[in-house]
C-alpha cells in the first residue's frame, strides 16, 4: 500500500514538471527571430502567400490559443511535422531511436562495469593508497572534453589497431553493436567520474551501516561481506545515481554521435538547426526532456521497490 | 573523514598541509594558463588565423613547435589564442549563474512559502533539460556564438547555485546567531546579507570551480559542434573538429587542445578541492 501511495505521488509530482516543459518549450520556438514562412516559402515569398503559411500552421492565431493547439497535439503524441517533407516529427524520432537507445543502454553498461569496481576498490579501504588513487580518476576525468575522449577512442582503437568500426551505426544488429561500441565507451568514460564519486560515497556510507556490523560480528568474512551486503546496496544505489544524472547522459549521447557519425536523435536536432526546420527543434527538445523525466520517475520507482526504507 | 581519523591531530595537519598544497598548485596552473593566455602575442608572433597555404600540415619543427594545419597557421599560437577564448567564457559564464542563483537561493530559502513553491517547480523544469540539447536549442534561437553560450549556460546553470544556497539557508536561519540577529531588530536585508551570506556562499564558491570546467566543457563542445565561436577564430572545440579530419597523420592537432581542457579541469579541481578542505575546517 505504502509504495501504491508512493508511486502516485510521484506520479503528480511528474505533472507541473511535464507542463513546465511544455511552457518554456513553446515559448523558447516564440523567441525565434524570423517568420517561418519565409523559411518555407525561402525565395518565392510574397506577404500573401506568408499570409496563407501563417493561417497553415495557425500562427495567426493569439499566443494562448496557440499554445493550447500545442498542448492538444502533445496529447495526442504529436509534435507537429517537419517544414520539409511533412514527416510527423514523431515518426522521425522514433527511426532514429534505436541508435540513441543503443548508445544510452551501452554508455550506462559500460560506465557501471567501469565505475562500480573502482568505487568498491576505493571504498573497501577508505584513505588508503587505492582510495587516493581512484579520488584522481574523477578529477583528471571530470575535465576531459566528451568530444576528445570519442577521437582519442577512434585514433587509439579504431585507427591504430582496427578493433572498431569509427564511424556509422551498420545495418544488423551484431554491426549495431559492434559500432556503438567505442561511442558508448566515450559516454561511459564521460559518465565514470560522476559515477566513481557518488558511488564511493554510497559505498562509504554502507560500510557504516548497523547491518554491516552486525554481519561483520557475526564473523562473516570481509569479501562476503562487501559482495553481498555492500554491492548489493551499492547497485541499488547506482539507479539512484543513474537517475539523477540521465540529464548529463542524454546530453552526452547528443555530442558523441556527432563524434561518431552515428544517425541518432541528437543529429536529427542538429541538423534541422541548419535547415531552420523548427518543429524538428522543438520536438527534439520536448521528447529528451519527457525522456530525462520519465526516466527520473523510473529509477526512483525502481529504488522505491527495491529499498523499503524509501516509501516510508 | 571517518572519526577513527579525526582523533590523530598528526594525521590533521598533514591533511590540511596537503590541502593547502592542492590549493596553491592547483592556484599555480591556472594562474600559468592564464598568463600564457594574456601573454599570447607576446610568446608568438604568428597570426592565429593567418593562413599560410605554402606551409600545410607540417610536423613539429623549430619555427613551428606543434607544426601547422591544413590551413598552415601555427597550432601552438592557435592553442595559446584558444586559451583566451575557453578560459575567458567559461569564467563569464560562470558569474551570471552564480550571482542569479546565490540571490534566489537565498531568498527562497530564506522566505520559504509561495516563493519557494514555485521557483521549485521552475528548477524541476530547468533540469529536465538535458544541457546540450537546450544549449542547441538557444543556438537555433539567438544564432551561434559566445552570446548563445553564455545564455545556455546562465538558464541552467543558476540551479545548482540555488538548491546549494537554499539548503544551506534552510540550516542556517535556524541557528543562534541568525535569531540573534532578528531579534536585535536588524533589517531582513541586512540578516541575509551580512551574516547568513557569508555563512552559506562558501559552498558556491567551491561548485563554481568545477561549474567553470563544465563551462569550459560546453563552449569546447558547441564548438566542436560547429555552434560555438564561429570559425576561424580560434578555439579549442573548434580545432578538435578541423583536426579529426588529420588525425592519423597530425594526432597531435586534436589532441592537444583537450589536453590543455583536461589541465585547465584539473587545476580547478586541485583549487575546488583545496577549497573544501580549508573552508569546512
Amino acid at each position: 500500500m505504502n509504495f501504491l501511495f508512493y508511486t502516485g505521488k510521484r506520479f503528480l509530482q511528474v505533472i507541473p514538471a511535464l507542463f513546465g516543459i511544455s511552457v518554456a518549450v513553446f515559448l523558447l520556438v516564440h523567441a525565434i527571430p524570423g517568420d517561418p514562412a519565409d523559411v518555407i516559402l525561402g525565395q518565392t515569398s510574397t506577404p500573401a502567400r506568408a499570409k496563407v503559411i501563417h493561417h497553415m500552421l495557425g500562427i495567426d492565431r493569439p499566443v494562448f490559443v496557440q499554445y493550447f493547439s500545442f498542448l492538444g497535439h502533445l496529447f495526442h503524441g504529436s509534435l507537429g511535422t517537419s517544414f520539409y517533407n511533412n514527416d510527423s516529427v514523431t515518426t522521425l524520432i522514433a527511426g532514429r531511436l534505436s541508435a540513441t537507445l543503443f548508445l544510452m543502454v551501452g554508455g550506462i553498461l559500460l560506465a557501471l562495469l567501469i565505475s562500480l569496481p573502482l568505487a568498491i576498490l576505493a571504498a573497501s579501504k577508505e584513505g588508503a593508497l587505492r582510495d587516493q588513487a581512484v579520488r584522481v580518476v574523477p578529477i583528471i576525468g571530470l575535465g576531459m572534453p566528451q568530444v576528445w575522449i570519442g577521437i582519442e577512442l577512434i585514433l587509439l582503437l579504431g585507427l591504430k589497431v582496427h578493433l572498431f568500426p569509427v564511424s556509422g551505426f551498420g545495418d544488423t544488429f551484431l554491426q549495431h553493436l559492434r559500432s556503438s561500441f567505442l561511442p558508448a565507451l566515450s559516454i561511459a568514460i564521460g559518465l565514470s567520474p560522476i559515477l566513481i564519486r557518488s558511488l564511493r560515497a554510497a559505498m562509504l556510507e554502507i560500510l557504516e551501516a548497523d547491518f554491516v556490523l552486525t554481519a561483520k560480528a557475526k564473523g562473516i568474512g570481509k569479501s562476503r561481506v562487501m559482495i553481498s551486503h555492500v554491492v548489493r546496496n551499492a547497485v541499488i544505489a547506482s539507479v539512484t545515481v543513474l537517475g539523477v544524472n540521465i540529464a548529463y547522459l542524454v546530453g552526452s549521447t547528443v555530442i558523441v554521435e556527432r563524434v561518431f557519425a552515428i544517425p541518432a536523435t541528437g543529429s536529427l536536432m542538429i541538423d534541422a538547426i541548419s535547415k531552420r526546420d523548427y518543429p524538428i527543434v522543438q520536438g527534439v527538445t520536448i521528447f529528451f526532456a519527457v525522456v530525462v523525466v520519465v526516466v527520473n520517475l523510473l529509477a526512483d520507482l525502481i529504488h522505491a521497490s527495491l529499498d523499503p526504507r524509501v516509501a516510508l | 573523514m571517518s572519526s577513527r581519523l579525526r582523533n590523530r591531530p598528526g594525521l590533521i595537519k598533514r591533511l590540511n598541509f596537503s590541502a593547502n598544497v592542492a590549493l596553491y598548485s592547483g592556484i599555480a596552473i591556472i594562474s600559468t594558463l592564464a598568463l600564457l593566455a594574456i601573454a599570447a602575442p607576446l610568446i608568438s608572433h604568428y597570426d592565429p588565423t593567418g593562413q599560410d597555404l605554402e606551409n600545410t600540415l607540417l610536423s613539429p619543427n623549430i619555427h613551428h613547435l606543434l607544426g601547422t594545419d591544413q590551413l598552415g597557421r601555427d597550432v601552438m599560437t592557435r592553442l595559446l589564442y584558444g586559451a583566451r577564448i575557453d578560459l575567458a567564457i567559461g569564467v563569464i559564464a560562470v558569474f551570471l549563474p552564480f550571482v542569479i542563483g546565490t540571490t534566489l537561493g537565498l531568498i527562497s530559502g530564506w522566505r520559504g512559502g509561495w516563493f519557494d513553491a514555485i521557483l521549485m517547480r521552475i528548477v524541476d523544469t530547468t533540469i529536465a533539460f538535458p544541457f546540450y540539447v537546450l544549449a542547441i536549442a538557444l543556438v537555433f534561437v539567438v544564432g551561434a556564438g559566445p552570446k548563445a553560450i553564455i545564455l545556455a549556460i546562465s538558464l541552467v546553470g543558476w540551479v545548482a547555485y540555488c538548491r546549494i544556497i537554499r539548503a544551506a539557508v534552510l540550516v542556517a536561519k535556524e541557528l543562534d546567531y541568525v535569531h540573534a540577529a532578528k531579534l536585535s531588530g536588524l533589517p531582513t536585508r541586512r540578516i541575509l546579507r551580512r551574516h547568513v551570506l557569508p555563512n552559506v556562499i562558501s559552498q558556491a564558491i567551491i561548485f563554481s570551480m568545477s561549474d567553470i570546467v563544465l563551462s569550459i566543457l560546453a563552449i569546447v563542445s558547441l564548438g566542436y559542434l560547429g555552434l560555438g565561436v564561429p570559425i576561424p577564430t580560434a578555439e579549442w572545440g573548434s580545432m578538435i573538429q578541423e583536426g579529426q579530419a588529420y588525425i592519423l597523420q597530425q594526432w597531435w592537432i586534436p589532441t592537444i587542445p583537450g589536453v590543455m581542457v583536461v589541465i585547465t579541469g584539473f587545476g580547478l579541481s586541485l583549487v575546488g578541492d583545496g577549497l573544501v578542505k580549508r573552508l569546512n575546517k
